[in-house]
Parts: structure tokens; sequence; C-alpha cells
């Protein structure tokens, strides 16, 4: 989230689309109910289904899967040629007035650059036009038809209210309805919040749909602003800090990323990525990447790591490709994989085509479970009936089930979408002989340094050297660890204005990541981090909730990265003379009596630059200004465009008729086999959608007997027009099909999935619940990722969930 | 501490005086829930079963969200899910909270004959005393919202009790506190209804005119309101009675066996007032026995 | 008060007309209205984060016991934490049942093995499985462990072994688990985020 969850109280408006936050993050939701309650705040929701996150909106707009691009870009539009646009937000904090290379150009549903042999880009089109002096080049009247205005303008024409409805299977005067009051929201003084989830992220063209709800917000001049942002909903009490830690495949800490095979020089590759400004007068924060990499070897390797070995920039593993979820099973299911370690992560649930994964994991050698419950993936191998049948005398795969502690056996911390770092207690012992997550990696991994300390082997010096400074070797305890993260000073870090005053002793604790340092004299696990454990100790443990300004920020409740900060780029919250867009929700203003930004929460900018510096919001682009067009960071190109799903009821993408190749993201990756997995559109004519259920946690809670007993039996729903053409009714078992497998169930009939009119004929949607599998107390059912399909966002590979292909039959 | 633990108003079959010399501090309690703020979550019915040491059965989809299907003696409270169109085009889901009313003339209590089995508490909860149940069942006819639920287990009578022993302390009800939306809030009666206020007015400026609140007079106002988007329309909310009222058998029973009672008419008389008889009079004979 | 079942034959032939079995000589031994004990007087309470999604709701778990040598806490009750900014004392169905995750018959309690081809689990220690483990990773590492790609350009990588970490797990265990698979050369780790 830019924002965070109290936040929403400040809004005007919440748009919640691809997401249902209602059902999957009820306490957040509050937020919702408060400002509808304290600020008559309007709720829309757009969503295939009529969910009980509509079932409490003042207006629901239904759309089809996979659509919601064709539905934003519309939207887009609307602003656009009805000027509903925040004028002074964007063209002084927006690349509105950058001009684009001449050489990019959109043909057809395809960018400049690109090659279908290898279904990816050339980008070197894709960017702005620079000047002799390093600087892009602008047009602050915003004519030149080149400039990013202009061409968005020219782009998101075509995304008429008549082709939205058209492609979105959304009635017209219901997306008009929704532009309006989206476009009421232009004005300084009213905001709106997007909350989305899963809902846009699961597609093979997520991230796009991500940033097209952002360009809309950016256009209102949302973004920065309380009440207002971008906020992802995410899906797991941690997958937030686990992604801030780098836990990803391409991933360092903090969001820094690994080499690639080509990166051999050290210092080119953190050229690369310390990019100088590219306006003048502009921070380009990321121009500190080297104290934060130094920081981070020196946490990981301490004295091992030295200027002389550029800090042990070669015990790095460099990339030659993605290694991505959906990259390994392939691997694995091409035999290239021989050990996995799930760490309560339950793939054969969660993965995209089930047949696939199950057949992967039995190609492997061995494979170890730590999770606290029995999971499915722990028991691929077993015979569990018609819901798992598999031979277990034919898989060669040997098992390891650790059990390890749940939330309430250990201490420690977790990050909430608000970006908070929360510290827990712990209330009790675990269950029989389970133990905590730390003291079985640790199990692991002082075993296998010990095998390369006296038998040496395949490169043991990053085993050797890491750092492993606990006072009980075997079991590092969080205070450490967390210490350790949040960064010491090695040697006494001074003042670089004033080298005699000493910032930090050597030996203490850092107080945050201004303080790191590039010449090795700091260590620091995460730089976001810097400072959630500082001399002041603990800052995560904080509780307390005052809330002095009155719109929610307590910013002594816990700890947000980065710095204490609640809303990211709140600089934008304020005109270019520093003063707030709209008083009543003051976030930060320009003091300039003290020289200084302050308020409500901690400025996101450089404290002490005075307005007439002109240094712009966007700290953490080298342009200073939010882009519109994305250059060369997206996989399908600078302006999101509506692509099918990979699997789509309809034969062509209606905004390219006859171009094949873009009917589905030219840029998604798939595998070469994986192709004769899709269904066509004869064979499975209805969309399919998977999504959670309010009553249950994705596959853990049919393992608590309560969650079992008020949602207990696997059931897919279906509208009242599809159960009549198909004879089915409420409470009848269905099979629903894929390419790929089917599941049984039970069927839902409602009116709340609509039949929609696409492109002149009936669509219909199959929503089914992901939570049953064949473990747990809730009836034994089918996993429902038997029937997706395995291709993912080319961006992030995260998987095509929520919209693809199926039948449906009575049993 | 027995009687004091919550001061008494009144207690079935039991013509003693309670002991009434206090006066609640903050006056008779209410629960309000909201429908129109409501997301049928579940939440409640978790926190109730969890607080009161309940499990009910992992039941069937049968094709609706509905789960458990309807109360027992495990779910206290059930969520029950209307899909309407009260507009052409324009649907609603309306969910709707399902439990004891705690009426200010509770039917239950009227009903039932087993001493302090049913108890009123001067700050409206309406609790049942299982170890007084004799199961005969007389406090469903006499609910006017059919609400108890006999136990195959124990064949006792079971209800929501506002969380009484939360309530006894200071606390507010399980399924209050834990309502993510604030649809259930739990106060002074008169703090309810002043906050309804605030939220029908809400609804009739986003459209829905005929926002009210139900504290049915029938059964002389409930402890347990709600705030309907379609006030109007009670039944549209899984048949919520528009109109509800104690049986007139109970009425009738309380008017016509008051003297038939001292003339030491047996049981098998009154009991001919009502649809069914339990095993209720087997049970009280074993209590007997072991006096 | 204590009233015994010939009191109430006093109390009530004193003239009061009575419409109940009382009077008809069916009154229990005790007609007594007692509210249910308040469960969690003495129970020591501590502070915790709901597991499930990230809202991060602040909990209040309780457990048996005044955390005395002798008594080990077992977790009775859990209910949201008023403090918490966020929550303020709420909680979803998901969190309202975390008891039951707790205690759910699904918890794993010792470490298991499965043999290849085998139809069952059994038994194993820590020390065996960590063993063990290890001695797998370290084979397979050293077997397939990629230090130049065919370029000659160093690449230290090892993608013959994979991880996916959890979604659940504190910073604690994701930072270390980092540390550990980054040290290996790891490059087949994700963590749910990814899907």
């Amino acid at each position: 989230m830019t924002n965070h969850w109290v936040d929403i109280k400040n809004t005007d408006l919440v748009l919640i689309m691809g997401g249902n936050a209602a059902e999957a993050h009820p306490c957040g939701f509050k937020w919702v109910t408060e400002a509808k309650a304290h600020r008559k705040a309007r709720l829309i929701v757009v969503d295939p289904r009529f969910t009980r996150s509509a079932a409490v909106s003042d207006y629901y707009a239904p759309i089809r899967a996979g659509t919601d691009i064709a539905f934003l870009g519309g939207v887009i539009n609307y602003l656009l040629s009805n000027d509903k646009i925040h004028h002074e937000y964007v063209k002084t904090y927006t690349d509105f007035s950058f001009l684009v290379k001449d050489e990019f150009a959109f043909n057809d549903g395809l960018y400049s650059g690109y090659n279908p042999e290898k279904r990816s880009y050339d980008k070197s089109t894709w960017g702005y036009q620079v000047g002799a002096d390093g600087y892009v080049v602008t047009d602050p009247t915003l004519q030149n038809p080149r400039c990013v205005y202009q061409m968005m303008k020219a782009h998101y024409a075509r995304y008429t209210p008549d082709v939205v409805s058209s492609i979105c299977g959304t009635p017209k005067e219901a997306f008009l309805k929704v532009c309006e009051m989206i476009a009421g929201t232009a004005t300084p003084n009213k905001t709106m919040t997007i909350m989305y989830a899963l809902g846009w992220t699961q597609h093979s063209q997520g991230s796009q749909n991500i940033r097209t709800g952002a360009m809309v917000q950016l256009l209102l001049g949302n973004i920065g602003v309380a009440g207002g942002g971008m906020n992802a909903l995410r899906g797991h009490s941690n997958i937030q800090g686990l992604t801030d830690l780098g836990l990803l495949s391409n991933l360092l800490p903090g969001y820094m990323s690994l080499p690639n095979d080509a990166e051999q020089d050290y210092k080119a590759y953190v050229e690369k990525r310390a990019s100088k400004p590219l306006r003048p007068g502009q921070l380009s924060y990321w121009q500190n990447y080297n104290k934060f990499f130094v920081s981070n070897m020196k946490a990981w390797w301490g004295d091992a790591a030295t200027a002389e070995n550029n800090w042990c920039y070669d015990w790095l593993p460099k990339l030659d490709k993605g290694y991505d979820l959906l990259q390994v099973f392939e691997n694995m299911n091409q035999g290239k994989v021989n050990g996995y370690i799930c760490q309560g992560f339950n793939p054969l649930a969660s993965a995209p085509c089930k047949v696939k994964v199950s057949g992967s994991l039995a190609k492997l050698k061995y494979l170890v479970i730590i999770d606290p419950l029995a999971t499915e993936t722990s028991e691929f191998w077993q015979n569990h009936g018609e819901y798992n049948d598999v031979d277990p005398a034919k898989i060669q795969t040997e098992v390891f089930r650790l059990p390890s502690t749940c939330f309430a056996e250990e201490d420690g911390s977790l990050v909430s979408s608000s970006r908070v770092l929360q510290w827990h207690w712990k209330a009790a012992e675990p269950p029989g002989d389970a133990k905590g997550d730390q003291e079985i990696m640790a199990g692991i991994f002082l075993r296998l340094r010990d095998l390369y300390k006296k038998g040496g082997g395949a490169f043991p010096d990053p085993i050797l050297n890491l750092t492993w400074k606990h006072r009980q070797p075997e079991s590092p305890s969080p205070e450490e660890l967390a210490r350790e993260f949040s960064g010491k000073a090695l040697k006494d870090v001074t003042d670089p204005k004033d080298p005699a005053k000493v910032l930090v002793k050597a030996g203490e604790q850092l107080n945050g990541f201004a303080e790191l340092r590039d010449d090795g004299s700091t260590s620091c696990g995460c730089w976001i981090f810097s400072g959630a454990w500082s001399e002041k100790g603990n800052l995560m443990a904080r509780r307390d909730n005052s809330d002095p300004y009155g719109i929610g920020q307590t910013l002594n409740w816990a700890f947000a990265w980065p710095a204490n900060r609640r809303v990211l780029y709140n600089r934008a919250s304020c005109d270019p003379s520093g003063k707030p867009y709209d008083p009543t929700r003051k976030l930060i203003a320009w003091d300039a009596a003290s020289g200084k930004w302050g308020g409500a929460d901690i400025p996101d900018f450089k404290p002490d630059s005075p307005p007439e510096d002109g240094m712009n919001p966007f700290i953490m682009n080298p342009e200073g200004v939010a882009r519109f067009f994305a250059v060369g960071l997206m996989a399908e190109g600078p302006f999101p465009e509506h692509y099918e799903p990979m699997e789509s009821p309809l034969a062509n993408n209606p905004m390219h008729p006859k171009n094949e190749m873009a009917r589905a993201n030219p840029a998604a990756r798939v595998f070469k086999e994986d192709w004769a997995s899709f269904g066509k559109p004869d064979q499975f004519p209805y969309v399919g959608t998977t999504y959670r259920l309010t009553e249950h946690f994705h596959f853990w809670t049919k393992h608590a007997r309560l969650n079992a007993i008020i949602q207990p039996e696997q059931f897919v729903e279906i509208g009242e027009d599809l159960a009549k053409e198909k004879g089915i009714k409420d409470g009848d078992h269905v099979r629903v099909r894929s390419k790929r497998g089917f599941i049984v169930a039970v069927a839902v009939v409602t009116k709340r999935v609509r039949t929609l009119d696409v492109e002149g004929r009936k669509v219909h949607t199959v929503g089914m619940p992901i939570h049953w599998g064949f473990m747990g107390l809730t009836k034994n059912g089918y996993i429902t990722n038997t029937l997706t399909p395995f291709v993912g966002d080319a961006n992030t590979q995260t998987p095509e969930f929520k919209a693809f292909l199926v039948n449906i039959e009575k049993v | 501490m027995a009687l004091q633990s919550l001061d008494i108003k009144a207690r079935s079959a039991t013509t003693t005086p309670s002991p009434n010399v206090r006066i609640e501090g903050a006056g008779p309690v209410a629960k309000l829930i909201d429908i129109s703020k409501c997301i049928g979550c579940k939440a409640c019915q978790v926190a109730c079963m969890e607080w009161n040491d309940l499990r009910d059965e992992v039941g069937t989809n049968v094709g609706v969200y509905d789960n458990p299907r309807d109360l027992t003696d495990q779910s206290w409270t059930v969520m029950r899910f209307s899909e309407v169109e009260v507009e052409q085009g324009r649907l609603e889901w309306l969910i709707r909270k399902d439990g004891c009313m705690h009426c200010a003339d509770p039917g239950c209590l009227k009903a039932c004959p087993s001493p302090g089995a049913i108890v009123q508490y001067s700050n409206g909860i309406v609790d049942f005393h299982e170890e007084n149940c004799i199961g005969c069942g007389y406090c469903i006819t006499g609910c006017p919202f059919n609400i108890p639920r006999i136990s195959k287990k124990d064949n006792k009578a079971y209800k929501c009790t506002l969380c009484s022993d939360r309530v006894g302390v200071g606390l507010e009800p399980a399924c209050v506190k834990t309502c993510p939306t604030g649809a259930i809030v739990f106060g002074s009666k008169v703090d309810m209804i002043h906050h309804a206020e605030g939220r029908i007015t809400d609804l009739k400026e986003r459209g829905y005119s005929n926002a009210a609140l139900y504290d049915p007079k029938g059964v002389g106002g409930t402890h347990v309101m709600y705030v309907l988007q379609h006030g109007d329309k009670p039944e549209l909310y899984a048949n919520l009675p528009k109109d509800p009222n104690i049986s007139p058998l109970v009425s009738l029973w309380k008017g016509v066996t008051k003297p038939l009672m001292s003339l030491g008419l047996g049981l098998a008389v009154f009991a001919g007032f009502f649809h069914y008889v339990t095993a209720g009079p087997k049970e009280v004979e074993e209590e007997e026995k072991t006096d | 008060m204590q009233v015994t079942r010939r009191q109430f034959f006093k109390i009530c032939a004193a003239g009061v007309g009575s419409s109940s079995l009382v009077a008809l000589g069916f009154a229990p031994g005790e007609a007594l209205a007692e509210v249910r004990a308040f469960k969690l007087a003495r129970t020591t309470e501590t502070r915790n984060t709901c597991p499930y999604c990230s809202v991060g709701c602040g909990l209040l778990i309780y457990s048996l016991g005044d955390k005395a040598k002798n008594a080990p806490g077992e977790i009775m009750h859990i209910e949201g934490d008023p403090d918490h900014p966020v929550n303020r004392g709420t909680l979803c169905p998901k969190g309202a049942g975390l008891l039951d995750f707790v205690h759910s018959p699904g918890r794993l309690k010792q470490p298991e093995y499965r043999a290849p081809g085998s139809k069952e689990w059994t038994p194993i220690s820590w020390d065996d499985a960590f063993t063990r483990i290890a001695k797998l990773m370290k084979d397979d590492r050293d077997k397939n462990f990629i230090a130049k790609n065919d370029k000659g350009e160093t690449v230290n990588r090892w993608v013959s072994t994979g991880m996916l970490a959890a979604s659940a797990s504190s910073n604690e265990t994701g930072y270390l688990t980092q540390k550990i698979a980054r040290s290996l050369g790891m490059l087949a780790f994700d963590n749910q985020a990814r899907v």
C-alpha cells in the first residue's frame, strides 16, 4: 500500500476493483465503513461477481474477468476527454510534458521492437528524448505531439464507452456512472483510494492492470495524499516482509537486485542501479545504491567482505534467466531439479495446473517440508482417492516433513500491508517436538557448513564465511536477527558535513538508512528496515496508539518502512509552494521558519529542500516525477494495452481483431509444451475465475474446525441463465473441466454471477473458491488449481488464476 | 453469589420476588445490528462458538452460503443470506445475523414451566439456565422468532446469552467485539437507538428512503435491534417477522392456567395447549428422585 | 442465596398464586440465576499478530495459568487487541477462529520421513533429519554447482535445488532464510508473493 489501512477513513471515494476487501481483508475493510460513516464516502465495486464487498457498496458494476485494462483505459479516456484531471499535479509531478523518442511506435497492438520468436521486445526505442545536457527534453505547453500527455491521450482515445462496454460486458450506463463518480475526485479537495489485490495481479497482464489503476490515480492527483493512493492488499501476513527482504528469485533485500551473467563488473552493476537524475535538481535516491549494497554484504559476510574483493560481489549467484516458481516447476518437470524445500508453502494447492506440479514433484530426489500443518504438498505421493489419485510405489521422492511453530509459539515481526513492522510475542510452547523455523534453518545450515568445513566441496567460501554471531548458534534468536537486518555501525559513523561529529559510535545500532556508508563502516541486512531496532530499542514493539492529528497516522505504533513513513510520496499532497492541497487532510507542509518539511507524517522527501529549489516528489525515480510512460520498465509496453487472457472466450482481441500476435499478452512467457494445454472456446466456452471466500484463509483454515463449520464443502458459483441452460439446480453436484483436468463440487446458483453481453454474445462466468483439498477438517475436495493454466504475468510471472476457460456439466 | 451475579428482573415459573433493589448503572443494554454494514463474514458466528465453547457439526453445502444451515444448540447465531431485487435490475444481498432478540417481554420466559430455567436480568438480557431446563420445548413455542433449540445431547434448550458472562464483568458480547465492520454495536439501549438514528439518516441520504430501526413493540421492544435498509419490508430479510407477538397460546396459558394450577390440575392439561410435548416430564421425575 | 425445594414450597404456599410446576410439586433443587463464570479472570495475556492476511490485526492470546514454573501455559482463547490502531479489537472469521488453528488436529508434532516408493510416514529424529537433508543438499550442490558459465563468466549459482519460503514466517526467519539460500548460491527461490 502507498497509504495504510487506517488512512482509508480519510477518503471520499473507494474503488474496489481487482480485489474483494470485505471478504479477504474484513478488518481492514472497516476503514471503508468508517469513511462512509464519517466522510459520506461512496464505495464502488467493479468485479465479475457481486461479492460481499458489493453487498455494502453504493454502486456495483459487473466486468468480464481479464478485461480491467479495457475498463480503466476507458476511464483514462473519460478523464482526459472531459478534462477531469488535476492540472497542476499532472503538469508538475508527472512526466506529462516529457517528450518520447521519435522511433517509439505502436502498431495494431504491438510496440516497436517486437520479436515474435522470443515473445519479447527490444526496448531501445521505449524512452524519453534526452538532450545534450543529459536531461529529458520537455514541452511545458503540452502541445508537442510526442509529449507523454498527447501520446497518452491518443492511445486511450480508442477506449470509448461503447468499446469498453463491448469488451468488458459492463453495461454502458454502469461504466459511465463509475467514470462520473471517479472524475469527481479530480479536484484538490476530493480524493479516491483504490483497493486491489490478486484480482489484478493474477492475470497474464497483471502488472499492467495495476499500472493502469495508478495512471488513473495520478491523473486525479490522488497519489501521495491522505485518503488516496494505490493500495495493494497483500494476501498473507508477511509476504510484504518476505518481498521486502528479497526472498524472490531475482532480488536482494530492500528491492536491490541480483546481477545477471553479463554483469561481471561490480562498478557497472552499481552504476546501472544508481541512476543519475534525469531532470535538474532531482534527488534520485537510488544514487545511494552502493551504500545499501555494501552494508548488506557486510551484514552477510562480515570481515570477509572487503573493498579489495568488491565486498564479495562475486559470491552472489548471477542470473542467466528468471527462476520464478513457474520456471522452477518447468525445470523440475524436465528433470533438472533434484531437491526442493517448502517452508510454509503448499505448491501442490497454490501453483497452477496440478497435474504438472504433481508430476514435477514426483521427479524430485528429495523434498523437505517445513510447516506447522499437514499440507497437500507433503502428501503429494500419497493416494487420497479421487482427490489425489497417485501410486506411491511409483514415486521415488524422499520426503521429510518437519513440524514448525505457528505465530502463537514464537517471537518476531511481520510486515503488514501498511508496511508496518509489528513485533509479536510467544504465548505457548509448540505442540510435540515442533521447532521454530530459525532453529530448523540453522539445523540444516550448520550441518552443511560442517560438511564443507571438514570435507570441502563446491565453492565453500560463502558458506564458511557467512556471519553467524549467535549466542546459541543452533538457535539464532529473533532479537539478534532483527538487530542484524536493522543495522549497526562497524566503525564510528561521522557526519559528512562535519567529519569531527560522530553520528553513531562503532558497535551501536543505526538510526536509519541515511547513516549507511559504502566504505564498509556499516552493516545492514535490509536497508529499508534500517532503524527498526536502534539504540532506542525495538521500535517494532512500540504500542503507543495516539493519533494527535486525528487522521490515523499513529507514528509511535510499531515501525513503518521506510523511515517510519506512513504515506508514500506524501510531498505530492502539497502544491509546488509547499502548501497542502487539502488543509483538512494535511500530511506534511513546508515550514519556512524552521526550514523543514513536517506535519503528521515523516516527509517522503529531502527534509530541508525548500519548495523553490524545485525538487519533485517522486524521489525514487531519476526523473523526480511519476511516469505515465513506463519507458523500458515493463515487458509489454510503456502504455498498458488491453490483451485478452491467454484463454479467452473471444477468438481475437477486439482492439486488434486482425492481429493474432496481439490477441493475448505478446510478452507473456509460455513454455513450449504448455501451448497444447490451453483450451479453446468451442470446447470450453465459459470464463473460469478462482478466488477466496471470507470464511477461509487459503489452504490453512480447513484445518481449523471453527472455519470448517462455517464453510464446510467445496462449491462453484454460476448464474441463473447458465444453470437453466445446463439443468443445474442449487445443491447439485457439477463437474467443471478445463483442458488440464476437472473438479467436482456443489453448485451454488446465484443472481450474483451475471451473464454478460460481450461482443454481441452472451458470456457466462463460473466462479470457483480455492480453499479445499484432501487434508484437513472440511469435507475433502478437489484442488481448484487442477484447472488453472500454467502461464503468468509477463513481468512477475504471477499465474493467471483469474481468467481461463472451463466447461461445466451436472454430474 | 448466584442471584447477585447479575440482577434479576424475572424468572420463569417463579413467583417469589426477585431481588431488584439495585439499579443498572448503564440502564438496559442493547445490541444493534446494522444490516447495511454487514458483510456476512460470519466472524460473529465463529466468535460466538469460540467464546461459548461450542463446536457445531461440519456440515455440507446445499447450494447457499448459509452454514450452518440453521440455529442449533451449538450455533446460537447464524447468517441468513437473501438475494433480492427491491428495484428492478438492482441486486441487493441482504445478510441478516439471526439469533435471540432478547425481548423485553420474553415469550420464552412466559411459556417456560420450569422455575429459574429462563431468567431476565434487569439489564434486559434473557438467559437460559440449562441446569433448570426440563427440555419441554415450550420456550420454542413461546418465541416469536423461532430461536431456542433443544440439544439432542442433553435434551435442554440453548440460545444466545448475549454473553451474560462477559457483560456481567463489563465487557461487550463476543460477536460485538469481533465484528470487523462495526455492523454490530453494543451499549445502553438509549445510546443504541441514538446510533441507529444516525445510521438511518445516512441510509436515507444514500437513497434508502424506508430505512428504519427494528425494535418491535409487540414483544415490548427488544434488546437486540436491527437497522434495516428496507424498514417497511422486514420479511425481505429471511422472513424477519413484521409484527412479532407472543403466541396467543402462551397468553391463554397464563390466563387460564393460573386458576387451574391452584386447583392442582396436572401437567397434561396445559400441555395440550401446545403442539408438542417433549421428554420433559421424565426429566422432572428423575430430578425428583434425586432430591 | 440458596433456596431448597422445601423452602420454595413454603414461599409458594404463603399465598402467592403460582402458574408453575412448583405448585404441582415439580420444583428443581436450585432455581438460581448465576451467569457463567468469566473464564479469563486469571489467565495470562500475550500480545500477538494474526498470521493470516496482511491487515496485521493485533491479538490477545489467553493461556491457562500465570506462567508459574509448574504450569506450562495452554492457549484457551484468542480475541482482538482493542489497542491496535487497525483492528481495534475486531477479528474476521479466520482470526476469530485462531484457537482452532493453534489446536488443529492437523498440526505436525514430530519430524517424519517418507522413503522412496513408500506408502507411509515413519518417525525420524531431528538430528537424523538435519544430517540426512544436509547430506542430500551437499551432494547435489557439489555435483551441480555452476561456478562459471559457457562464456567463462563467474556465475556461482546452484539451480538444481530450490526453495519456496513461507508467507507467514517472521522477518527474522525470512532474513535468515534469504542469507542461507544466497550463501549456497541458490536462485530457484521464491516466496508466496510470486503467486
